[in-house]
C-alpha cells in the first residue's frame, strides 16, 4: 500500500477522519472504539430488559400482545387495550435471547477486553502498540460485523411466524435446530464473528504480552490489570474455537439435515450442552478476569498502598482460568448425568470458591491500614467487592447438585449470576472508566454527579436482583412472561429497581457527554496523585500521543521495588 | 516514519484491510445464510439473495480479495526489513497461537465422533459404526492418502533443511512443488473417496461426524497447500534465507499440524470407528 506508507511519511499531519477511525492501526483509538460500540449495544440491551422488567411488573401480560393475526403488537404504555392483551411469548423469548448474546458476546467483553485490554495493557507494559496493530483493528471490525448480524437477527424472520428467534443465548439443541426463519441462523453467524473476532484479539494480547514487556519488566512484574488480560486471551483462545465448532453442528442440523443433536437419527442434543459449556463456564471468567485486574488497581490507588499479595492474585486468576476448564458441567446437573460425574463436578466447582476467596481478601487487606479514600471509582470497586461476594456465595450454593435440582431454572440463578456478571462486571466497567476517564480523555467528570450515578446504580440493582432470589426460592422459573399472584410483590420490587438502574445509565450518559464537552481539562498526568499506583499509564500525558513510548520506558519509570 | 522511534517493534501505518474484510465477511455469511437456508423468504425485504448464491460470492470475493492485498502488504513490509528479530519472534508466537487454536476447534468434532462412538444412541441400535452404516477400508484408500500427506509433509521439511542449512532457494523450489503435489493429490483422492461412499451426509450421525471432521481436515489441507505454494512463488523469488524466512515456517508448522490432525482422523475415525 504505498499511499498508506506515504502517509505515514508525511508525519505530524493530523490523520482524517476515515483513516483514523476506519483504518485505524492504534490501540489505543481501537480501545476507545471498542468501548463506544460496546456502550452502544449495551445501551440497546438494557433498554431489553427495561421492556422485560415492565411486561413483568404485574402478573398478566400488559405490553408484549400478539394481534389477530398473530402478529407482534408491542405496546410500550399501560393500560390502552391492556384489558385485552393476547400474550405474545415469542416476543418475550426474543427479549430474553438478544438480551444474553449482545450482553454475553458483545457487550461485556468488548468493553473489558477489547476496550480496556487494547488500550491499557501494552500501555502498562510499556509497549509502544500491539505486536499485530492492523490484525487489531480486524478484531474490533468484525465484532461490529457480528454484532450487526446480532441485531440483524432480532428483527429478521425467525420462529412462530413472527421476527426474531426465542431459543435463549445458550441456543440449546432441539429448540434452536427447529426455530423457523433465518434469525436463528444470523445470531449463529454473529457469534462466529464474535469468536473470531475474540481469538484474533487473544492471539494479539498473548503475543504483545510475551515479546513486548518494557526493558527489565519480568512477568511476575508485570501490572496485576495486564496479567488479567493474558489468562483471559488464554481462556479466550482455548475456549471460543470449540463453541465455533458446536454452533457449526447447529447450523449444519439447521440448514443441511446432520444429525449431529437430533436424537431421531442417533444424535444427542446433551452433547450440544456439553460442548456450549465447555465454552461457556470459561466465558464467565473470560467476562469477570479483567474486571479483577482494574478493580486491583482501583483499590490500590484509593488505598494509597500496593497491592496485597501480588504473587498470590496471579497465581488465584491462573488457578481460576485452568479451573474454569474442568467444572462445565455443573450447569447440567438436571440432564441426567450419572452421581459420579455430578459429584466431580460439585467438588471441582468448589474448589473454585478457594483462589476466589484468595483475591477478595487480597483486596479487603489493601484497605487494610490503608488511606482509603472514596472517590468514585473506588465506589464502584467497593461495590463490586460486596457483589461479587453475593454472587460468589450463591454459586456456591448452586454448585451442589442436590440444591440445584430445587434451584435449576429457578430466579435464585437468574440472581446468582446477575450478581456476578451484571453487577460484578459491569460495575467493574464504570470502575474502570471513571479511572481512567482523565487519562482517556485530557477531561475531568463530576466528581458529585458520579457519586450520584454509583448510588442510583447500586441501588437499582440490588432492588433488581436481591427480591429474585426469594423469587426462586419460592419456585418462580425463568423464562416465562407471565407468573401467578403469588410471585407478584417480589417482582413488582424488582421491576422498581430495574427502572432506577435503567435511570442511572441515562445519566451516566449525561455525565460522559458533559465532561466530554465541558469538563475541565486536566493536564497533570498523575490525576489520582503522585506515587498511588505506579503504572506506565500514568506517566503518559492526558489523553497520551498518538504513539507513545517511542523510546521504551525505563525501569525506574515504574520499578518502585526494583530488589524483589 | 518521520517519528522519532527508538525501538525495533513494527509500528503500521493505517490500512483499509481490516475495514473492508470485515465489511466483506459480513455480506459473506449474510449472503450464505440467505443461500442455504431453505427458510430464507421469497419475498419482502429479507428476500434479498433468497436461495441464491451471488451475494455469498460477493462477499466471498471480497474476502478473498482482502486476504491477497493484506498478505501481499505483509510480504512488502518483510522485504523491506519490517520484520525486526523481535517482530520475528511475535509472528512466530503468533502462528502458534493461531495452530492452538485451530487445535481446540478440532476438538469439538472428535468430542462429537467420540461421543457418539463410545455411547451410542438407542436410534443407530446402541452400536458403532451404526446399524446398516458400511464404513470404508480404513487399509485401503485412506492408508494411502495418509502415506501420501506424511511424504508431503517430509518434502516440506526437505524444504526447510534446504532454506535453513543451505540458504538454498532453488532446491526449496522443488520441495515445495513436491509438497504442493502431493498436497493436491490427497485433495483429489479425498473427492474420489467422498463420491464412493456407501453413507450420507445427512440423516445420519455417522455421515454427519464423518463428513464434517474429514471436511474441515480437507479444508485445512486446501488451505494449507496454497499455503505452501505462495511460500514456493515466493522462494522462486528468492524471498527466503537462512536466517529469514518465517512465511515458510509458519506455513510448514501449518501443515504439520494438518498433519498429525489427519493422523487423528486416521486413527479414530477410519481405524478405531470401523
Amino acid at each position: 500500500m504505498a499511499d498508506a506508507t506515504l502517509h505515514a511519511d508525511a508525519g505530524h499531519d493530523k490523520p482524517g477522519f476515515f483513516t483514523r477511525w476506519f483504518m485505524s492501526t492504534n490501540h489505543k483509538d481501537i480501545g476507545i472504539l471498542y468501548l463506544i460500540v460496546s456502550g452502544l449495544l449495551g445501551f440497546i440491551s438494557v433498554a431489553f430488559t427495561v421492556y422485560m422488567r415492565m411486561e413483568l411488573m404485574e402478573p398478566g401480560v400488559q405490553f408484549m400482545c400478539l394481534d389477530e393475526s398473530g402478529q407482534s403488537a408491542a405496546r410500550f404504555i399501560s393500560g390502552i387495550g391492556a384489558e385485552n392483551c393476547n400474550p405474545n411469548g415469542h416476543l418475550w423469548n426474543v427479549m430474553i435471547t438478544a438480551h444474553g448474546i449482545l450482553m454475553m458476546f458483545f457487550v461485556v467483553i468488548p468493553a473489558l477486553f477489547g476496550g480496556f485490554g487494547n488500550y491499557f495493557m501494552p500501555l502498562m507494559i510499556g509497549a509502544p502498540d500491539m505486536a499485530f496493530p492492523r490484525m487489531n483493528n480486524l478484531s474490533f471490525w468484525l465484532f461490529v460485523a457480528g454484532s450487526s448480524l446480532a441485531v440483524a437477527s432480532v428483527v429478521a424472520p425467525g420462529g412462530n411466524g413472527q421476527l426474531g428467534s426465542g431459543i435463549g443465548w445458550v441456543l440449546y439443541a432441539p429448540l434452536s435446530t427447529t426455530e423457523a426463519g433465518i434469525s436463528t441462523d444470523l445470531a449463529i453467524f454473529a457469534v462466529h464473528l464474535s469468536g473470531a473476532s475474540s481469538i484474533l484479539g487473544a492471539i494479539n494480547i498473548i503475543t504483545t504480552f510475551l515479546n513486548m514487556r518494557a526493558p527489565g519488566m519480568t512477568m511476575f512484574k508485570v501490572p496485576l490489570f495486564a496479567w488479567s488480560i493474558l489468562v483471559t486471551a488464554l481462556l479466550i483462545l482455548l475456549a471460543l474455537p470449540v463453541l465455533a465448532g458446536a454452533i457449526t453442528m447447529l447450523l449444519t442440523d439447521r440448514n443441511f439435515g446432520t444429525a449431529f443433536f437430533d436424537a431421531s437419527n442417533g444424535g444427542d442434543p446433551v452433547l450440544y450442552q456439553h460442548l456450549l459449556w465447555f465454552f461457556g463456564h470459561p466465558e464467565v471468567y473470560i467476562v469477570i478476569l479483567p474486571g479483577f485486574g482494574i478493580i486491583s488497581h482501583v483499590i490500590a490507588t484509593f488505598s494509597k498502598k500496593p497491592i496485597f499479595g501480588y504473587m498470590p492474585m496471579v497465581l488465584a486468576m491462573i488457578a481460576i482460568g485452568v479451573l474454569g476448564f474442568v467444572v462445565w458441567a455443573h450447569h447440567m446437573y438436571t440432564v441426567g448425568m450419572s452421581i459420579t460425574q455430578q459429584s466431580y463436578f460439585m467438588l471441582a466447582t468448589m474448589v473454585i470458591a478457594v483462589p476466589t476467596g484468595v483475591k477478595i481478601f487480597s483486596w479487603i487487606a489493601t484497605m487494610w491500614g490503608g488511606s482509603v479514600e472514596f472517590k468514585v471509582p473506588m465506589l464502584w470497586a467497593i461495590g463490586f467487592l460486596f457483589l461479587f461476594t453475593v454472587g460468589g456465595v450463591t454459586g456456591v450454593v448452586l454448585s451442589q447438585a442436590p440444591v440445584d435440582r430445587v434451584y435449576h431454572d429457578t430466579y435464585y440463578v437468574v440472581a446468582h449470576f446477575h450478581y456476578v456478571m451484571s453487577l460484578g462486571a459491569v460495575f467493574c466497567i464504570f470502575a474502570g472508566v471513571y479511572y481512567w476517564f482523565t487519562k482517556m480523555t485530557g477531561r475531568e467528570y463530576s466528581e458529585f454527579w458520579g457519586k450520584v450515578h454509583f448510588w442510583m446504580m447500586f441501588i437499582g440493582a440490588n432492588l433488581t436482583f436481591f427480591p429474585q432470589h426469594f423469587l426462586g426460592r419460592q419456585g418462580m422459573p425463568r423464562r416465562y412472561i407471565d407468573y401467578p399472584e403469588q410471585f407478584a410483590y417480589w417482582n413488582y420490587i424488582s421491576s422498581i429497581g430495574a427502572f432506577i438502574a435503567f435511570a442511572s445509565f441515562l445519566l451516566f450518559l449525561g455525565i460522559i457527554g458533559y465532561a466530554l464537552l465541558r469538563g475541565r481539562k486536566v493536564e497533570e498526568p498523575m490525576y489520582w496523585g503522585e506515587g498511588t499506583d505506579p503504572t506506565l499509564e500514568w506517566t503518559l500525558p492526558n489523553p497520551p500521543p498518538e504513539h507513545t513510548f517511542e523510546t521504551l520506558p525505563t525501569q525506574d519509570m515504574w520499578d518502585k521495588q526494583p530488589g524483589h | 516514519m518521520a517519528h522519532a522511534k527508538n525501538h525495533d517493534y513494527h509500528i503500521l501505518p493505517p490500512s483499509v484491510w481490516p475495514f473492508l474484510g470485515a465489511v466483506s465477511a459480513f455480506i459473506m455469511l449474510y449472503g450464505s445464510v440467505k443461500w442455504m437456508s431453505p427458510n430464507a423468504p421469497a419475498e419482502g425485504f429479507w428476500s434479498i439473495s433468497s436461495q441464491q448464491p451471488w451475494l455469498f460470492l460477493i462477499g466471498l470475493v471480497g474476502v478473498l480479495y482482502v486476504m491477497f492485498g493484506w498478505w501481499s502488504d505483509v510480504v512488502a513490509e518483510s522485504q523491506v526489513g519490517d520484520h525486526t528479530p523481535v517482530v520475528q519472534i511475535g509472528l512466530r508466537y503468533g502462528v502458534i497461537m493461531f495452530i492452538i487454536s485451530e487445535v481446540m476447534f478440532f476438538v469439538a468434532w472428535f468430542w462429537s465422533f467420540f461421543k457418539h462412538a463410545m455411547y451410542p444412541m438407542e436410534a443407530i441400535g446402541g452400536v458403532w459404526p451404526p446399524v446398516g452404516v458400511e464404513t470404508f477400508d480404513p487399509w485401503h484408500l485412506p492408508l494411502i492418502n495418509t502415506l501420501i500427506l506424511l511424504l508431503s509433509g517430509t518434502a516440506a521439511t526437505w524444504a526447510h533443511h534446504a532454506i535453513v542449512h543451505d540458504n538454498d532457494n532453488k532446491t526449496m523450489v522443488k520441495a515445495l512443488a513436491i509438497a504442493v503435489g502431493l498436497g493436491l493429490i490427497f485433495t483429489v483422492l479425498q473427492a474420489y473417496e467422498y463420491s464412493h461412499a456407501a453413507f450420507g451426509f445427512s440423516g445420519s450421525i455417522y455421515g454427519a461426524n464423518f463428513y464434517m471432521a474429514t471436511g474441515f481436515h480437507g479444508f485445512h489441507v486446501i488451505v494449507g497447500t496454497i499455503f505452501l505454494f505462495v511460500c514456493m512463488i515466493r522462494a522462486q523469488r528468492a524471498h527466503f534465507s537462512s536466517d529469514k524466512h518465517i512465511g515458510f515456517e509458519a506455513a510448514a508448522w501449518y501443515w504439520h499440524f494438518v498433519d498429525v490432525v489427519w493422523l487423528f482422523l486416521f486413527a479414530a475415525i477410519y481405524v478405531w470407528g470401523s
